[in-house]
């Protein structure tokens, strides 16, 4: 049981680090945000009372008046009851209301590219990683051409080839903006095929990562005592790879889901740009383009939070399926 | 112990040549200490090797060779041709000098960003390592948090609150250098682990060397390859994260990179005006180069990595088995009564 306590502490406390980041960055950098926004603010015609200046003091900093630990508590306190602040860019709306807005575009689009991604990847690692020494071996470095490739480019490349030239897909955008959004056939439909794209990215930009651990690791595994032993029992190849080579080989992938996420969530925030999709990513980007600080800090927590939390998951299934680290806590 | 007798130097020459010379009757070559620690040559390293050499001679003589890349001309948005090989921009600047001056944009600030990230992860790697205990749990709880705190969002957070004209190229890279070194610093100080415990570290330890000594002359030669390893991956990354930066308008305000290239491409609607040459060539030369840089971390890793030795023996012996095979049906047609054996 302290295998999970101790991923729960972990992540408890990367949590607090995440919170007091985007506490401090604003404080330490030189500038004056709090100014900024309000005179935004100004313009679109948002009043400012005092009270509003207090609260982006509190986000911000630039608030001389109470002691900086009081600053931190208070800004902890409105965290903690979902207060983020109010949009310039958007305003009136809330910024915990524009970020469920995207929110959802983003989880979906990340996270089913990266499942397909990862399974896809793990099953040809496995399957190239049996083989060590032949032709199709040898092309694995191959794959380390789309893992340099950055994000966005192939993103540019794709949209110039599929949408451009052959006009297969949309140019950009999260659906047709002629239907109302809601939970029909019609709708998701055009979601899909709006999203296909950038979908495609992901998994092109990140499947090479995944192929490569797993092929490496297959490799290893090859020259176990178990395998040998499975072997002079005289089981079939398929069985072998399948149960007993790839089973063993593929837990370091898992427990890297980590980095990888953190990789993918990156390069997301900017293919986002490219194709105007109405997520996470493009928020955050509109929101540095009008300096719209608070929705900028609003983004990030959400997008760290939903970081650490898949992750935390991922931890404790890892937990569970390889019993050893539980062992060695 | 470290510094060899002089006079013994010629002795110990003379033994190598008679080693070199029974060796080559074996007709197998010897294998120095270095030879060991270098990555045997393979088509794939040698693809590696001459896209990095040849991406980098780019940046640094191509700008001597090219025009002026501001120089507005009144031919916009002309295709490849023998005056512009990669044609002209929107206000018609020619793309091939703009190439030359922001490839050479990038790898300085690659560069830079690789040597800042390798020194703190090798600070925190290491020495953390090194210390155990108390510092080593803070260490890398560090760097764990680092690794999971995503990186390019924190970086535009910071960047965002950063006003335009102090954006230089040292803000961005110090920031790319702080959100990228977490990942290295966990390999590093799995390494250091594994030699801090060997015996001659123990010795220098028990003879009274100092902690700074000890980590340079014992722990630091035998990590070196991972250490390399990891400055690859981290010019990679910086490479990769200033573009992503650029491209969104948040790069460094005044230096021309690949990213700040794509940028005004996107913003001069290359892609919807089909301008390809515009925007292909600078993303091409930054797959090129991490592609370059990969292949060769790939073969570094064959030497660093325990688990990867079969695959270098598995390699190695495929090779022997061919040439003999080669030499047998050699022999063999030389020699028609060899084959009958």
């Amino acid at each position: 049981m302290s295998y999970f306590l101790r991923k729960l502490g972990f992540y408890a406390i990367a949590l607090w680090a995440a919170l007091t980041l985007n506490f401090a960055i604003p404080r330490m950098l030189p500038g004056n945000p709090v100014d900024i926004l309000l005179a935004k603010l100004q313009q679109r015609g948002g009043t400012v009372s005092p009270e509003t200046r207090e609260a982006y003091a509190l986000l911000l900093g630039g608030d001389d008046s109470s002691p900086l630990w009081k600053q931190y508590f208070d800004y902890l306190g409105n965290l903690a009851r979902g207060d983020l602040g109010v949009s310039v860019s958007y305003y009136p709306a809330n910024v915990s209301d524009v970020i469920s807005q995207s929110l959802p575009w983003t989880v979906v689009l990340v996270g089913l590219s990266t499942i397909i991604a990862a399974v896809l990847g793990v099953a040809l690692g496995a399957f190239v990683g049996w083989k060590p020494g032949t032709w199709l071996d040898s092309l694995v470095p191959a794959t380390t051409l789309l893992a340099a490739v950055p994000y966005f480019w192939l993103a540019l490349i794709l949209t110039y080839l599929l949408a451009r030239v052959l006009g297969w897909f949309p140019l950009q955008g999260g659906y047709d903006v002629t239907l109302t959004p809601g939970w029909n056939a019609e709708f998701i439909g055009s979601a899909i095929h709006y999203g296909f794209l950038p979908a495609l990215t992901i998994v092109l930009a990140s499947i090479g990562g995944w192929l490569m651990g797993m092929r490496n690791m297959m490799v290893s595994t090859l020259s176990e005592d178990y395998i040998l032993t499975a072997e002079a029992k005289g089981l079939s190849p398929r069985k072998i790879m399948r149960s007993y080579a790839s089973r063993n080989a593929v837990l370091p992938s898992v427990a890297g889901f980590a980095i990888s996420l953190g990789f993918v969530v990156s390069g997301s925030v900017i293919t986002e740009q490219v194709f105007s999709y109405p997520g996470i990513g493009s928020r955050l980007l509109s929101a540095v383009q009008n300096n719209d600080f608070a929705l900028m800090q609003g983004v990030f927590l959400f997008i760290t939070l939903a970081v650490l939390g898949a992750n935390l998951v991922v931890d404790m299934l890892y937990g569970v399926i390889d019993p050893r680290t539980r062992a060695r806590s | 112990m470290t510094n060899p007798n002089p006079a013994a130097a010629p002795a110990a020459d003379e033994a190598a040549e008679r080693l070199a010379a029974t060796s080559a009757e074996d007709g197998r070559p010897i294998r120095s200490g270095w030879r060991m620690l270098l990555p045997t040559m393979t088509p794939w390293l040698a693809v590696g090797l001459s896209l990095v050499v040849g991406i980098t001679l780019f940046g640094l003589i191509g700008p001597f060779l090219v025009g002026d890349p501001e120089q507005i001309r009144d031919q916009g948005l002309t295709g490849p041709s023998g005056e512009f090989w990669l044609g002209t921009t929107q206000t018609g600047q020619d793309v091939l000098a703009q190439l030359a001056h922001a490839t050479r944009g990038s790898l300085q600030i690659g560069f830079l960003v690789g040597v800042l990230a390798t020194l703190l992860s090798a600070f925190f790697g290491i020495y953390g390592a090194y210390k155990g205990r108390f510092v080593d749990e803070a260490f890398s709880l560090l760097s764990n948090v680092f690794l999971v705190i995503p990186g390019l969002p924190l970086i535009i957070v910071i960047s965002g609150f950063v006003p335009r004209e102090s954006r230089g190229l040292w803000t961005i890279a110090v920031v790319l250098a702080v959100t990228g070194w977490a990942a290295s610093a966990r390999v590093l100080r799995a390494q250091t682990l594994s030699v801090r415990n060997r015996d001659y570290v123990a010795a220098s330890q028990v003879a009274g060397e100092r902690p700074w000594r000890v980590i340079m002359v014992e722990i630091l030669p035998n990590l070196l390859p991972v250490i390399a390893s990891q400055f690859v991956f981290a010019v990679i990354a910086a490479i990769l994260g200033e573009a992503g930066l650029s491209f969104i308008g948040l790069g460094a305000s005044n230096s021309s990179t690949l990213g700040t290239m794509l940028y005004y491409a996107q913003n001069g609607f290359a892609l919807s005006l089909g301008a390809w040459w515009w925007f292909i060539p600078p993303g091409l030369i930054i797959a090129m180069f991490g592609t370059g840089l990969s292949i060769v971390n790939f073969s570094i890793d064959e030497i660093i990595n325990p688990k990867l030795k079969n695959l270098r023996l598995h390699r190695k012996r495929a090779r022997r088995a061919a040439r003999l095979e080669r030499q047998l049906t050699r022999t063999a047609s030389a020699d028609p009564e060899v084959s009958d054996r």
